[in-house]
């Protein structure tokens, strides 16, 4: 099980002090196998949720969890190890380093071509165009976003708790078809806690459970349709800022 | 010279382990031991140091290998070596000095390269360029080169410095006629006290000629880095220079790319970027297990292959 326990981040408001408040006292649980998907509006903490239980975010309070072990002084890597993997929003690009070579550091194991083929043919890449192709700008934005993904899945054998922030973002219709499918299929047939962070509701539908994240704050949770339905209740934030006189 | 520095020399420089297969110069501490073949002669200069080395016209698929290896501390020598490639030729030509200087006196070798390149023949030039030793003696190479391409003639270069050279001031001009291909790849990586200045001029003559620039580099320590790449388009052709450098500790880069065109139907793009390896490529790679120290290594060793 994955447990957050009173979790708060902050940043500084500006130069003058005063905070933001970016999750405030968050505490949930979630269970071995399920598929949750998190969702909720722009800035509402989604992704630093995320960042928070990879590691790559230190908040100012609060306690993380995996399978009893708290794992809130690890590292990155020391939680990567643990068994968490995170599939980045915004995927950073590397010059020199293939599609090949960064899907065998994520599987820790120079991968064979099938096995790299077999990976890219889950996120609907066309494999022999790209495991040679470097992972750098000359990739388009949903290329860039699908390698993201089959990078977390390279390490489904050996992790526990698989984050996928937005997968769906910037992709076509006929490879979102085909990441649904592979979400189902994971879920199927691997042990992993899947989690993403999603706006779809195709997405949405086929969770197990659903997190509402807004304001830095788990607002709800439940069944996608008990879920799906409030979307329309929740309220419009007016905007804060003070114009100048 | 000792055997073992030899051979770790020989295999940092030119990926040697044995004696290489066709034409060779191996010069060590100035003296030079050779194999000719029938299509590739390789003779002593007689009014300089130095050697030339002659390929037959309508060579293919052959090698030469002409590596240089300084042992002695205060060895410093100037080379002149002239290549003359003869039409329809396809030959590697595989260059490069290692220095192992264990003394407290400088070692340098200087050496002069000069190609003239037959109709379309094509050259893949490899120049390997690597220090070692724990003397004080600074580890000194200062490469120029010059070539001349004809018509429908292509030539690659792969030059490589990625450790223990003090000081380095590389010059290389290249002149290209028409229907002719030049690709010039540089990798750099200095640390410590190191600097490096690199000045690099392709100019192309004849309508149909591409050239392309690609300088990627790593600067660590008090290490400094200087570029001046430029491409002159004198004729209906392409140019591309590309620089990119990875900044770390208190080094310095400048990079000064340059592209001028005296043709109306010449296009030539530049593009050079320098900065630190981004937070974000470190954090990734975290995620996939590898500690920070070999994620920063893996990045580097990405940007330099
Ligand atoms: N390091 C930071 N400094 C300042 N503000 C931050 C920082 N990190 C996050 N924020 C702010 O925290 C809020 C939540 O950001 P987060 O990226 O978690 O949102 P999200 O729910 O993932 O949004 P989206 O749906 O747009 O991806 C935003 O208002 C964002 O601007
Ligand atoms: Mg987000």
């Amino acid at each position: 099980m994955l447990r957050l326990q009173n979790v708060t981040f902050t940043v500084p408001q500006n130069e003058k002090g005063g905070k933001n408040t970016i999750l405030d006292d968050v505490t949930l649980d979630i269970e071995d196998g399920s598929y949750v998907v998190v969702t909720g509006p722009n800035g509402g903490g989604k992704t630093t949720l995320a960042k928070v239980i990879m590691g790559l975010v230190k908040p100012d309070s609060g306690r993380i969890f995996l399978d009893g072990m708290d794992i809130s002084s690890l590292d990155v890597t020391a939680r990567s190890e643990a068994g968490i993997s995170y599939g980045f929003q915004q995927p950073p690009r590397f010059k020199g380093i293939t599609v090949r070579d960064l899907l065998s550091i994520a599987a820790k194991r120079k991968l064979k071509k099938e096995d790299a083929c077999h990976l890219l043919t889950k996120v609907g890449l066309c494999a022999t165009e790209y495991i040679n192709r470097e992972v750098d700008t000359s990739l388009s934005g949903g290329e860039v976003k699908r390698i993201e993904i089959a990078t977390v899945l390279a390490r489904a054998e050996t992790s526990k708790v698989l984050i996928f922030d937005e997968p769906e973002a910037g992709i076509d219709l006929w490879s979102f078809h085909r990441l649904t499918k592979t979400f189902r299929e994971l879920h199927e047939e691997s042990n992993c806690t899947i989690i993403i962070i999603s706006h779809q509701e195709r997405i949405i539908s086929q969770a197990d459970e659903v997190l509402l994240i807004a304001d830095g704050k788990l607002s709800l949770r439940g069944k996608p349709e008990d879920i799906l339905p409030s979307i329309d209740d929740v309220e419009e934030k007016p905007c804060m800022v003070e114009m100048d006189k | 010279m000792n055997q073992d520095i030899r051979r770790g020399l020989l295999e940092k420089i030119a990926d040697l382990h044995d004696v290489p297969a066709g034409a060779y110069n191996i010069r060590e501490n100035g003296e030079s031991v050779r194999q000719n073949t029938e299509e590739i002669t390789i003779e002593t200069k007689t009014d300089k140091p130095g050697i030339n080395i002659i390929v037959k016209s309508g060579t293919k698929n052959r090698s030469v290998h002409i590596p240089v290896l300084i042992t002695k501390t205060g060895l410093t020598e100037m080379v002149y070596n002239d290549f003359i490639i003869g039409d329809d030729c396809d030959v590697l030509i595989v260059a490069g000095c290692g220095i192992h200087n264990t003394g407290d006196e400088a070692s340098a070798h200087d050496g002069v390269h000069s190609f003239e390149i037959g109709k379309n023949s094509h050259v893949r030039y490899i120049e390997k360029h690597y220090g070692e030793g724990n003397g004080s003696g600074e580890r000194i190479m200062n490469p120029e080169m010059t070539a001349h391409l004809a018509e429908g003639a292509s030539m690659e270069i792969e030059s490589v410095q990625i450790g223990g050279i003090d000081s380095t001031n590389r010059k290389t001009v290249i002149t290209a006629e028409e229907k002719c291909e030049v690709l010039l790849s540089e990798r750099l990586m200095t640390d410590g006290h190191q600097d490096v200045v690199s000045d690099t001029e392709i100019i192309l003559n004849g309508a149909d000629s591409k050239a392309r620039i690609n300088s990627r580099s790593v600067a660590k320590g008090n290490s400094t880095q200087l570029f001046y790449p430029k491409l002159t388009g004198n004729a209906d052709c392409f140019g591309h220079v590309q620089c990119d450098s990875i900044i770390m500790d208190d080094a310095k880069i400048r990079s000064i790319p340059e592209i001028c065109a005296n043709c109306v139907d010449a296009r030539l793009v530049h593009e050079a970027a320098i900065g630190k390896i981004a937070g974000d490529q470190i954090l990734k790679l975290m995620t996939l297990g590898l500690t920070a120290e070999e994620a920063e290594e893996k990045i580097l060793n990405g940007l330099l292959k």
